[in-house]
Parts: structure tokens; sequence; C-alpha cells
């Protein structure tokens, strides 16, 4: 019996794998070997289901396929090492699909989160093991949003998992004060792969996989897991709040478009809602984090039907209060565009001057490309091209480079 | 973050290198392990080594449109022997895999440290966030 392949199928597939992961590897002992089983399993069945149709239960499909995998591996390395039979036929009782799927904990998407999130991996590597482990991608998926050969992918994934075995992480949920000390880490994973969706939403990659797409369903996993962590939801909400300009945040030439000249009926009012429910409540819950602070940034902004109504000085008290749990340069620029809003573009500019002396950001094209646009709301139009044009030079990114040559020209032609 | 590492060579001798040929084998053995490192580390999204200069053509569109090309720069001091496009985690990662480049043995097994251009490939913009 199997049921119609849909759209909804994929979804589902997908977030069996980190279920059937966990029970695969609990029995088998070795993190490693059951991660790419598992990942062998996820290709067959994306391969065979919707030809096929979906198997009545998915789960105890994917544990056959990837415990067989495992098994015959363990079989032939056996009889390579001339083991005696004892030991095969032991291997044999381990292999019970039905037996490994009552291994099943309800925390094992947790459990390989933080694994696969753990501050001994480097951050590519964090996030394509989370992207495989936990997001069920597969490698050839990743490696496409990533505009890397798989091979090249499969390698930084195989090193991750190396990582992991030499550093003797072990495969269980951490401790809860060992949880609230590696949970930033879980979140910032999660928001780099939202970060980095997001950006390459822009330009002629259109057929590269939607990560940003991704990042959300793995927050939504993460807030249904954690229901009463206001970390969790704070990100969620940001992440739905920001991808809700999506639609608005280029033109038909792909060029960008700032903020205040997006056309708001495009912004997806869904997001909006939820990541404002989400918010609301986490700031109930009375701490306030760094997500939920640029969330609530992000929802001022969206909840303004014209941006002449944008209430620029809640956003200012906001960025203090940003200012004071996070003191990034970047943090000081915003605050920097909300106190010129609320202020005047003179009292923003005398802001900026105490970045100059700051390494992190002296040399960094946000800078000129903040003090350009205030240099032109004083009337100062000939430094306000010379820094769009400083802006652009720094830029790496494409559509951003585009988008302050034209202001820079824009300012020169008038 | 992707960066491109541009080998670029002195034109000296038409980039071929009269090198002895232990030094030579050694050089190409070099580059291979570089790859091969590159590869299994998670690193590398591409590398190409360049034809020599000899057959180098410079092409422009000729009034009707169609390919003119002219010969050899002969101008030119430097070229590009090769290059390497990579993605690793931060600017100071892609200078450690130039620098490495760079000192690539040459004649008599003394590195070459020669320069390597490193450029970051552009990207998307990041979201309008922190």
């Amino acid at each position: 019996m199997t049921n119609q392949w849909d759209s909804t199928s994929e979804h589902l597939l997908r977030g069996l794998a980190p279920q059937v992961l966990g029970a695969v590897a609990r029995r088998f002992r070795d993190f490693s070997s059951a991660e790419d089983a598992v990942q062998e399993a996820m290709i067959a069945a994306f391969t065979q289901w919707p030809q096929q149709g979906v198997p009545d239960n998915p789960r105890g499909w994917l544990i056959q396929v990837a415990s067989r995998r495992l098994t015959d591996q363990m079989r032939s390395e056996i009889a390579r090492r001339e083991r005696e039979t004892a030991v095969a036929a032991e291997t044999e009782s381990l292999t019970s699909p039905a037996e490994i799927e009552l291994d099943m904990d309800p925390d094992d998407t947790l459990i390989l989160l933080f694994m696969c999130c753990h501050p001994a991996l480097t951050p590519s590597s964090a996030i394509a093991l989370t992207l495989r482990a936990v997001g069920g991608l597969t490698t050839a998926e990743i490696a496409n949003a990533f505009l890397v050969p798989e091979a090249t992918m499969a390698q930084r994934i195989s090193r991750a998992k190396q990582t992991i075995k030499a550093s003797s992480i072990p495969f269980r949920l951490p401790s809860p004060l060992e949880r609230t000390e590696r949970l930033p880490a879980v979140l910032h994973v999660l928001y780099l792969i939202f970060s980095e969706g997001y950006s390459s939403s822009i330009g002629s990659h259109l057929q590269r996989f939607d990560l940003a797409r991704e990042a959300i369903r793995l927050a939504r996993n993460m807030k249904t897991l954690l229901p009463n962590n206001a970390e969790v939801a704070g990100l969620l909400a940001l992440m739905l709040l920001t991808d809700a300009r999506r639609g608005a945040r280029t033109g038909r030439d792909e060029e960008l478009i700032p903020l205040d000249r997006q056309d708001r009926s495009l912004w997806d009012r869904e997001e909006i809602s939820e990541g404002i429910d989400l918010l609301t409540a986490a700031l109930a819950k009375g701490s306030v984090d760094l997500y939920q602070l640029q969330a609530a940034i992000a929802a001022v902004h969206d909840e303004a039907a014209r941006a002449e109504d944008t209430d620029w000085p809640q956003i200012l008290a906001l960025y203090e209060l940003l200012k004071r749990v996070a003191p990034t340069p970047m943090v000081t620029l915003n605050h920097a565009i909300a106190a010129a809003m609320v202020h005047g573009p003179a009292k923003g500019l005398e802001l900026l001057k105490a970045l100059d002396r700051d390494p992190r950001v002296a040399s960094h094209y946000r800078l000129d490309s903040v003090r350009a646009h205030l240099l032109e709301k004083t009337g100062d139009h000939q430094a306000a091209i010379k820094h769009y044009r400083i802006a652009a030079a720094r830029t790496t990114s494409i559509p951003e480079r585009n988008y302050l040559i034209t202001q820079a020209a824009r300012l020169a032609g008038d | 973050m992707k960066y491109i590492l541009m080998m670029n060579t002195m034109k000296a001798g038409h980039g071929v290198p009269s090198w002895p040929k232990k030094d030579l084998q050694a050089h190409i053995a070099f580059m291979i392990g570089l790859n091969k490192e590159l590869h299994e580390r998670g690193e590398l999204v591409s590398a190409e080594g360049l034809s020599f200069p000899d057959q180098a053509k410079l092409v422009h569109a000729g009034k009707d449109g169609r390919p003119v090309t002219d010969g050899v720069f002969a101008e030119s001091k430097e070229f590009l022997a090769g290059f390497w496009i990579i993605d690793v985690d931060n600017p100071q990662r892609a200078y450690e895999i130039a620098a490495k480049a760079s000192a690539a043995p040459g004649p008599g097994g003394v590195p070459l440290n020669m320069p390597i251009e490193v450029r970051q490939v552009m990207s998307g913009p990041p979201p309008e966030m922190l």
C-alpha cells in the first residue's frame, strides 16, 4: 500500500531524516556511518517515492534501507577481518527495522542539532552537516545552494564528521546547563543558513536551493521542540519578518530596492503576522536578546503602511537597547541611521565619526554607503557621490554595487 | 566566502620553465598535492592551469561584429599561469592558501615565492539585518 507523492511529501521526507538518523545512529553506535546510510536512504526515497508512491510507513521504509546498508557494510568489514561467525550472527540480530524504530527518541532532532552545530566545527562545516543530517538535504542540493562541486561538499561533510569523532562528542542531549551555553551556537548556524539563502535569492542563480526557506523550516522545527524558549522564537520571528519583504526587495531587472521605496503591498502579510505573534509571546517572557531585538526592529518596519509612517523613535529606542546587548560596529551604524531619521542627518553623521577609528568597520562599504546616504540628505551631493563610489568599490555584492553606482550617477546627473 | 587566487608568472622563456627534470617533477607533485589538500578540506571550487601565452590570442570585435584576433601580447611582462577558486570561512584562510601556493618549489627545490593575486568573488547582498 502506498500513497500518492504530492507537494507535502518532500516536507514529510525531510522531516523524517533526523528521526531516522537518531534511531539508526543509536542502534549501530556509529554516527558517521549511520549518517552516510541515512543519506543513501534519502536519495533512494527521492528517486523511488515520486514514481512508486509514498510507503504506508515511510519511517520504517527509511530505517530499513539505511540499516540494510549499514549491515551490509558491517558484514563486509567483518569478512575482511575474518572474524568468528558468532560475531556475524550478532550483527544479524541488530538489524530488525521494527526494533530500531522503537529506539526513536523524540529528542533526536535536538540531539543532532546540538551535535552538528558543535563549536568544535567551523561555520561552513557545521552548516553543511546540519543541512544534511538535520535538514534531510542531499549533498547535491547543499552543493548547489553554495555553488560548489558536489565532491567538495561531500568532503566538507565527511571532515565535519571526523571532527565530531575526534572530539568524542557524545550522541546524547547536552545537560540543561550545557544546552543554555551552546544554544547561541546552534541559533547562529541557522541564522547563517538563512542569511546565505536570503542573499543568494537575488541574481542570476535562480536554480539554487532555497536555503532561506530551509532555515525557516529548521527554526520552526526547533520552536516545536523547545516551545518555551524565547531565543528560538526570536530567531524564527526575525527570519519571518525579514523573509516577508523578499518579493519587494528587487525590481524587474534584479536591481535592489531599499526598504523606504519598496512596494509594501508585495510584503507577505502571513509571514508578518506570524512573526509578530511569535515575537509578542517571546517578549512577554521578560528577557531580550540579539534576535528578539532585531526581530522587533524588523516588526516596526513591517507594521508601517508607508515608509513615512515608520515609527523611527521606537526603532531608535530598540537600537539603544541592542547597543547594550550586542555592541558591534554594525549596530552602531544602524543606530546612526535611526538617530538621523529622528534627529536629522547631521546627528547621524556625527555618530558615524566614532566608526572611522574602528578597524572592524572603517573600510567596510556599509559605512561609506550610510555616510553617502546621510550626506545626500544634508544636500552635500559632491561628498555623497564620493562616498557612494567608495562604497561601490568596497562591496562584495554585485546587486549592491550596481545600486551604489546608480545612486552616484543619479546625483551626478542632477 | 569565495576567493580567486591568481598565479602570475614572469613571461621569461615563454613560461616553459627550463628546469632540471627532478625540480619540474617536484613542482608538479606540489601542485597536485595542493589541489588534493584543498579538495579534501572541502574548500576547492575549481582549479585550472592555463596554456602558455604562445597560444594566447587577443580578440576584439571588428566593425562587422566578427572576431579579430591579434597575436600574443608581447608587451606584458607577466601572464596568468593558472587559478584556484576556493570557498573558505575567512580571508585569513584564503591568504594562507595563497602563501602556500606561492612557495611552490622551483629550481633546486627553492620556494618560488611568486606573487598570488587574491580577490574575493562577488556574492549576493546580505539581508537588511545586522
